[in-house]
């Protein structure tokens, strides 16, 4: 039989820039119908915008695509569908007040002259649940009342519903308990043995390792190569994200005091975080990896009193009592400054000035006398941060939505370089910004600890948190699993210790 | 003061007082008797209820929170007023202190409950529209408070200048409003929560003490606007300034306050008063239909809302 045959989909040359950054660049790989196959990549690495690209969710820069042997350039979800694609991301799409079979049916209610035919509805959706073993589900429930794992089931069963011959499953089992991934597992075997390809992305490597059939690893954007399941160690699949340490990293330095205590966090608790501990000392660069949604942002939230803990507590200096911030007020008279992860959704008043950006947290310290605002003074702040970051704005009434991202990330640094803290906590400071803003970024981090102030900087980017920081604590589902030291740490050991709490036996 | 501050002016206040000067235009073309002195003495001297309560809903939109009840606390407070002068033989002085505490009083409690416990402002002040009415009704017994001349004096108009205590005064409060919302921390933080509410607890600003202070005002400005209106009809009655919240918000909405909060202007408010009060006068002269005055002010407040965000969008592309 001609093994071309076999290939449902083939991806040639495809690309992705977002400006002169390329998410994903010239990938080519196939997937084959009736097999599992994984794709495997540290966080960044290109494997949402690829599979979004094949599902028509994303466009592709360059490139060309084949699905089962004709050309395939889905400028949609529809066009995905209509030749069988399906995908089931991470984020659900249900909608929490309607019920389950009418979120499985959505597009295409059975109706007879716009009145929902609610017997046919039931059935057919009791047909789809019982299709993926979901037989618990009612179909009548509100998608409101279910479990997490119960909706993301309902996501499956309705990609699973349509006609489908390539089914994406991007993390599929971040929210499901390990029995209803086993469920999941078995359906995926039955679809694989009728022939549907399965494109399947996953933290958990052990799972990874017992379902997929081939494996194809990705490194900041580029395919290092597909690999047979059985040939492929767990730790193979790290050692092939790591990579070669090709990276030169920068000239470091360090502006650690040892001997003086800033901050010690002690068995915070609370959402998605369990029970992490660590100490922070005046000048220091403390660096938190971990795959996305390993509790790195909620850690920090934790800290900064935006969410309050379940237990546990900070301590800031030595000798003083476990305390827990309850609103961001408290951190913030303490001393501590936080840069939160998405700039547009809370980090900035979008529509606001320049200038009022700057000075919105310390408006009653330094900008007021008897209760108004000193224009002056304020114009004044905001200037000098502003030539100091080398913020390009025209003038500093321009509202901020107008200015480019790393402009925008710059302010909303400079409102706490007004304000003066102790301690800033970073959460993906250069998150979609060019190279030049981030570079001005690191210096300032080097700067704020050249003075003194201590910092803990959360990234995606493993390498950004090897130039710049002093230590690194690793993440890895909810608790703070190892801290390497600069004499220590490797790329690989860092990715290790990131994926070693998705493996089975050690997971929480 | 510089050019640039000049079109600014123009910009910001321009296309209500266009409007404003239209329809003056037009009724005092279509009615011999609109363009007199007497006209705008009258319309100056019925505004100042409607000025009040529009500032403090001006405020109250402002943070993103809604205030249904300003009408029912209006009628409270001047039946405190009336109530204390009558039946307690109260002085004016001593009975204005009171008649401002119901205001503010119910004006914490909307606060309190909607923004303490989050609750939609909407449904507490809908609330509070009913038991404030209630409480009216019991404070005066249902029966209308005859005041008389004791009171009149913050409503006549003072001699030479025409214009009525209750007026100038009330001038002052869209100047102090004006001033709080733009030259002050206060205000300052209303925009800012009103932006994005949680951007500011993100930067360590506790956001409820202004919440809870912007209701309270607008509870404030339901009290001056009872004392002014007892004083204008020399009674205090239970029924009084039924709907007046809607006459309110559109004022705000035609001075380009977005119901979304983050976005208003006092001043403009002022000017969307003006240009409602100025309809009513003009229609009413020209012998307009109840239900025809109705109609026309609705169509008014929808093109006066297009018109303002015609500009928005234009403005969208300006610095």
């Amino acid at each position: 039989m001609n093994p071309e045959a076999l290939n449902l989909l083939e991806l040639k040359d495809v690309t992705k820039s977002y400006g002169s950054a390329k998410a994903v660049d010239a990938c080519s790989l196939s997937f084959r119908a009736g097999e599992v196959h994984a794709l495997l990549g540290a966080n960044g690495a290109g494997k949402s915008t690829l599979v979004r690209m094949v599902a028509g969710l994303t466009a592709m820069s360059k490139g060309a695509m084949a699905f089962c042997g004709e050309d395939y350039a889905p400028t949609g979800k529809r066009d995905a569908e209509a030749v069988g694609i399906e995908i089931v991301q991470q984020e659900l799409n249900l909608i929490p007040t309607l019920s389950v079979a009418e979120n499985l049916f959505l597009a295409d209610l059975p109706a007879t002259a716009g009145v929902i035919r609610r017997g046919v509805l039931r059935q057919r959706a009791r047909a789809a649940l019982d299709r993926v073993g979901r037989s618990g589900i009612s179909p009548e429930a509100e998608v409101d009342t279910l479990g997490v794992g119960q909706q993301q089931m309902v996501e499956i069963a309705a990609a699973l519903n349509r006609k489908c011959r390539l089914l994406i499953l991007d993390e599929p089992t971040a929210a499901l308990s390990s029995a209803e991934s086993e469920t999941l597992f078995d359906r995926l075997r039955g679809l694989r043995s009728d022939g549907v390809g399965i494109i399947y992305i996953s933290h958990r490597l052990d799972e990874v390792a017992m379902l997929a059939d081939s494996i194809s690893v990705l490194r900041d954007g580029c395919c290092v190569g597909t690999f047979a399941a059985a040939d492929c160690s767990t730790d193979r699949m790290i050692e092939l994200m790591s990579g070669q340490a090709v990276h030169r990293h920068a000239e470091h330095a360090s502006f650690v005091d040892q001997r003086s205590e800033v901050l010690r966090v002690e068995g915070l608790t609370g959402g998605l975080v369990k029970d992490v501990s660590f100490q922070l000392h005046r000048g220091e660069k403390l660096g938190i990896a971990g795959l996305v949604g390993s509790g790195r942002s909620e850690l920090l939230r934790l800290v900064f009193g935006a969410d309050v803990a379940t237990a546990g507590g900070v301590c800031l200096g030595e000798g003083d009592a476990l305390q827990c911030f309850r609103h961001p007020s408290e951190a913030v008279a303490a001393g501590i400054a936080m840069v939160t992860e998405n700039r547009k959704e809370n980090g900035l008043l979008l529509p606001a000035s320049v200038q009022t950006n700057t000075t919105l947290v310390s408006m009653w310290q330094r900008f007021a006398s008897f209760g108004m605002v000193r224009s002056q003074a304020e114009a004044d702040a905001a200037r000098s941060q502003c030539d100091a970051l080398n913020v390009r704005c025209e003038t500093l009434q321009q509202r901020i939505a107008t200015l480019s991202g790393g402009n925008q990330q710059k302010i909303v640094l400079a409102k706490w370089l007004v304000h003066d803290a102790d301690i800033f906590l970073l959460d993906e400071p250069t998150r979609g910004i060019d190279v030049a803003a981030r570079q001005r970024i690191y210096q300032l981090v080097d700067a704020l600890a050249a003075d003194g102030k201590s910092i803990v900087m959360v990234s995606s980017d493993l390498d950004e948190l090897l130039d710049v920081c002093d230590r690194i604590a690793v993440m890895s589902n909810g608790r703070l699993v190892e801290t390497f030291k600069r004499e220590s740490w490797s790329y690989e050991g860092i990715m290790q210790a990131a994926f070693s709490g998705y493996r089975r036996g050690r997971a929480g | 003061m510089t050019r640039r501050q000049v079109m600014k002016l123009g910009w910001d206040y321009g296309v209500l007082l266009l409007v404003l000067a239209g329809m003056v235009a037009v009724f005092s073309f279509r009615s011999e008797n609109f363009f007199q002195q007497s006209t705008f003495v009258s319309i100056a001297n019925q505004i100042p209820d409607l000025t009040f309560i529009a500032v403090g809903m001006t405020l109250v939109l402002l943070v993103g929170g809604i205030d249904l009840s300003v009408g029912s606390v209006l009628a409270l407070s001047s039946a405190v007023l009336g109530t204390l002068m009558v039946d307690h033989e109260w002085s004016l002085w001593s009975a204005i202190p009171l008649c401002l505490l119901a205001g503010v009083i119910c004006g914490l409690f909307n606060g309190v409950v909607s923004i303490g416990l989050r609750i939609p402002s909407f449904i507490v002040t809908l609330g509070m529209l009913e038991m404030a009415r209630g409480a009216t009704k019991v404070v005066t017994d249902s029966q209308t408070r005859y005041i008389g001349s004791a009171v009149e004096a913050i409503g006549e108009p003072i001699p030479v200048l025409l214009l009525s205590p209750a007026f100038l005064f009330s001038l002052v409060v869209v100047g102090l409003g004006q001033f709080l919302l733009t030259r002050t921390v206060f205000g300052r933080y209303c925009i800012a929560i009103g932006t994005n509410e949680e951007a500011v607890r993100m930067s360590g600003i506790r956001t409820e003490p202004y919440s809870i202070a912007v209701f309270a005002i607008s509870g404030l400005m339901c009290g001056f606007a009872g004392l002014s209106q007892a004083s204008r009809l020399s009674s205090a009655d239970p029924n009084a300034a039924i709907g007046i919240e809607l006459s309110a918000i559109a004022a705000c909405v035609i001075g380009g306050t977005s119901l979304m909060g983050g976005r208003a202007n006092v001043v403009s408010t002022f000017i969307g008063v003006l240009i409602i009060a100025v309809l009513q006068t003009g229609l009413a002269q020209l012998g307009v239909s109840d239900a025809n005055k109705q109609i026309i002010t609705g169509a008014v407040i929808v093109v006066a809302v297009l018109l303002d965000a015609c500009r928005g969008r234009l403005g969208s592309n300006r610095v």
